[in-house]
C-alpha cells in the first residue's frame, strides 16, 4: 500500500538523460518500476498490467528488428515498444 | 454462434442490457474474464450449440447468449466482453461493467488463466466490488501444472471469500462442480463474504464521508462503496448509464454533490488530485491481488518456463525469427494451394457436370436462351465456381491458422514484425490480421478489433482488402482447373451455334 501512496505522488516530470529507463535495460537484466511518466490511455494499460511501482521487470528478449522488447512482468510476457518503454522509469534491484 | 434467424433481422435489433427469460426462473449467469483464458471454451462446453449472437446496445461488441441445464434449473449464460479490468477504458470493458452493474446477473463466473493468475486477479477483484455473488473458475489448470504451477484452489478461495473452482474446459474437466458452485451461488443457499480491496487511508476517509448518503439513496441497488468511488473518480461513461438505470443522477443530487465536494476536498488537502486518484485506486488493486496469490500460488513466477524462454530465443531471435516466419507462411500457403486443389477439382467437375445437366434440362423444355444465359450461365455458374475454388483452400488456411494460434506463435509473429508496421505508422498485430486475409478478407477485417490503438486499427482495416484472398488468388499452375475451364468452356458455347 505504501508503494500505491508513493507511486500515485510520482513526478510529473518527463526523463532526464541520466534517469534509468525500462528501454535502456538489457536483455537478462531485472529492474524494478520507479515511476510511470506515460499519460492518457498508455498510462491506464501499464497500470492495467500490474506496472505500479516496486513490480520487478526481467527484459526478456529483443525482437528481430530491435523494437519491441519483450518482458516478463508479473508472470505474464508483454512486448512494448521504446516509445512507451522508455516513459518507466526503473532502478536496479 | 453464427448467422441464425435470431441473430439477423429483426432479431438483431439491440434489446438492452436485459436478458429476456423464457421463463421466470431461468437463472443469468455472465461469464467475465480476462481475453485468452479460454474463456469461450468454457461457454461453448456448458452451452453446446444453444447459443444466440448479437451486439451489445449501441455498441460493436459481440454479445452470445447460449442456454444450458443443470440439476433440472434453466441457465442463461451470458459471455461478457473479455478484458483486463473493468474501469470502462474500452468498448468492451464499459459493456462488462454496464452489464454486471445493470444487466442483473444472478451469479457472475470470472474465468482466470491458471498459469499466470497474480494478472487475472485484477479482474477477479475489480468484479467482487461489483457484486457478491461470484465463482471463480481457474481455467487452464492441465497446462499450469505442466509448467509446474501449482495452485492452491482452497487457499484462494480463502482469501478471496467466494467459491473457486478448478477446470480444463478444453477436455471439459471441472465444469460440472463449476455449475454446482454457479447453483449455490445463483440460488443464494451459500453466501459469499468477497474480500475487498482496502485503499490507502485517505481514500478510506472519502469513502466513509460519502457512503452513508450514497447508500440511502440507492436503497441497495448497486454496491454502495464500488459507487462512492466511481464518484470520486468522476467516471463520466458511468453518469449517463447509471441515470438511465437508477433513474435519477446521483451526480445532480443536492446532497450527494454536497458530500462529493467535500471528499474531493479532503483528498486534495492530502495532495491527491484527480489524476493521483486514479493511480492509486487501480495500483492498490494490483496489490492487493498479490497479496491474494502470495500464498495460494506456488511457482507463480516462473509460469515463463526456461523451456519457453529457450523456443522464444529462437522463434524472435535476431537471425532465426524472420526466416522461421517465412519459412512456415510459405509452408502454410504450399499447403494450402496444393492441397485445395484436389477438392477443388472434384467440386467443380461434380458441379460443372450438374450444371451441364441442367442447361441441357432447359434445352429439352425449350426454354428461352435469355433465361437459360440468366440462370443457369449466370447464377449457377458463378456459384458452383465460387464455392469450388474459395471453399477448399478457406477449409485448409483456417484450421491451419488456427493450429499456429493454439501454439502461441501468432502473437511471436505481431512482435517479430511491429517494427516494420510501426514505420508504416500501423501496428505488428496487423500482420495476423493480414494474414487472415488470405483466407478472406471479410475475416480479417473483423480480426482488426484485436489492435488497441483506434488509429492503427483503422488503417488495418481500411487495408485488409489489398491482401489478395483466395478467391484472388491467380489459378494454380494446372490453370485449366478451376474457375478458367468455365471461361473457355463458355466461349466455346458462345462460338458454337
Amino acid at each position: 500500500m505504501r508503494h500505491a501512496a508513493s507511486s500515485a505522488v510520482g513526478g510529473e516530470n518527463g526523463a532526464t538523460p541520466e534517469e534509468l529507463t525500462l528501454n535502456r535495460i538489457r536483455r537478462g537484466e531485472t529492474a524494478r518500476v520507479r515511476a510511470l511518466n506515460s499519460t492518457g490511455s498508455m498510462r491506464r494499460r501499464l497500470l492495467d498490467i500490474g506496472l505500479v511501482e516496486g513490480t520487478s521487470v526481467e527484459c526478456l528478449q529483443r525482437s528481430p528488428a530491435g523494437d519491441p522488447v519483450a518482458y516478463l512482468i508479473r508472470g505474464a510476457v508483454i512486448a512494448l515498444r521504446a516509445e512507451d518503454s522508455s516513459h518507466i522509469l526503473v532502478e536496479y534491484c | 454462434m453464427g448467422l441464425t434467424a435470431n441473430s439477423t433481422g429483426g432479431g438483431a435489433v439491440d434489446r438492452g442490457l436485459h436478458i429476456e427469460k423464457s421463463t421466470p426462473d431461468e437463472r443469468v449467469v455472465a461469464l467475465a474474464g480476462n481475453p485468452n483464458v479460454g474463456k469461450s471454451t468454457v461457454f461453448n462446453e456448458l452451452t453446446g450449440l444453444n447459443q444466440h449472437t448479437g451486439n451489445w446496445p449501441g455498441k460493436t461488441v459481440t454479445n452470445a447468449q447460449g442456454r444450458c441445464l443443470h440439476n433440472q434449473t434453466p441457465y442463461i449464460l451470458v459471455d461478457i466482453p473479455g478484458t483486463y479490468s473493468l474501469m470502462a477504458h474500452s468498448a468492451e470493458e464499459e459493456v462488462a461493467r454496464d452489464f454486471l452493474c445493470f444487466g442483473g446477473p444472478d451469479a457472475v463466473v470470472v474465468v482466470c488463466d491458471a498459469t499466470c493468475l497474480e494478472r487475472n486477479m485484477n479482474l477477479v477483484l475489480q468484479t467482487l466490488e461489483i457484486t457478491d455473488r461470484a465463482v471463480v473458475c481457474v481455467n487452464l489448470m492441465d497446462e499450469a501444472r505442466r509448467k509446474g504451477v501449482r495452485v492452491n484452489l482452497e487457499q484462494l478461495s480463502e482469501n478471496l471469500g467466494v467459491p473457486v473452482v478448478g477446470a480444463s474446459a478444453r477436455s471439459g474437466k471441472g465444469l460440472q462442480e463449476l455449475m454446482t458452485e454457479v447453483e449455490a451461488v445463483a440460488s443464494g443457499r451459500r453466501e459469499c463474504r468477497p474480500a475487498r480491496v482496502r485503499y490507502l487511508p485517505v481514500v478510506e476517509e472519502a469513502i466513509r464521508l460519502l457512503e452513508p448518503a450514497v447508500a440511502a439513496k440507492l436503497g441497495g441497488r448497486l454496491n454502495s462503496r464500488w459507487v462512492c468511488l466511481r464518484l470520486l473518480d468522476s467516471d463520466e461513461a458511468l453518469r449517463e448509464t447509471m441515470t438511465e438505470h437508477l433513474g435519477f443522477s446521483l451526480w445532480t443530487d443536492p446532497e450527494i454533490s454536497v458530500k462529493i465536494e467535500q471528499a474531493k476536498n479532503g483528498l486534495l488537502d492530502h495532495g491527491v488530485t484527480e489524476d493521483r486518484l486514479k493511480d492509486i485506486l487501480v495500483s492498490c488493486v494490483i496489490l492487493r491481488a498479490e497479496e491474494v496469490c502470495m500464498d495460494a500460488v506456488a511457482c507463480g513466477k516462473n509460469g515463463y518456463s526456461r523451456r519457453d524462454r529457450k523456443i522464444d530465443r529462437v522463434l524472435t531471435g535476431r537471425w532465426t525469427g524472420i526466416p522461421l516466419m517465412l519459412l512456415l507462411l510459405v509452408v502454410v500457403f504450399w499447403i494450402t494451394i496444393t492441397g485445395a486443389n484436389y477438392p477443388s477439382e472434384l467440386l467443380s467437375g461434380g458441379l460443372f457436370w450438374v450444371g451441364d445437366r441442367l442447361a441441357d434440362l432447359f434445352e429439352w423444355a425449350g426454354a428461352p436462351a435469355w433465361l437459360e444465359g440468366a440462370l443457369v450461365d449466370g447464377v449457377y455458374r458463378v456459384l458452383a465456381w465460387v464455392v469450388s475454388v474459395m471453399l477448399p483452400p478457406m477449409a485448409i488456411f483456417f484450421p491451419l491458422f488456427t493450429l499456429l494460434e493454439d501454439a502461441g506463435y501468432l502473437p511471436r509473429v505481431a512482435f517479430n514484425l511491429d517494427k516494420c508496421f510501426h514505420k508504416a505508422h500501423a501496428c505488428g498485430k496487423q500482420a495476423l490480421t493480414m494474414a487472415m486475409g488470405f483466407g478472406c478478407n471479410a475475416a480479417g477485417v473483423v480480426g482488426c478489433r484485436i489492435i488497441d490503438s483506434p488509429r492503427e486499427r483503422l488503417i488495418a482495416t481500411l487495408t485488409n482488402n489489398f491482401v489478395p484472398c483466395n478467391g484472388r488468388f491467380a489459378p494454380p499452375h494446372k490453370g485449366k482447373q478451376n474457375g478458367c475451364r468455365v471461361l473457355t468452356r463458355k466461349k466455346k458455347r458462345l462460338n458454337s451455334p
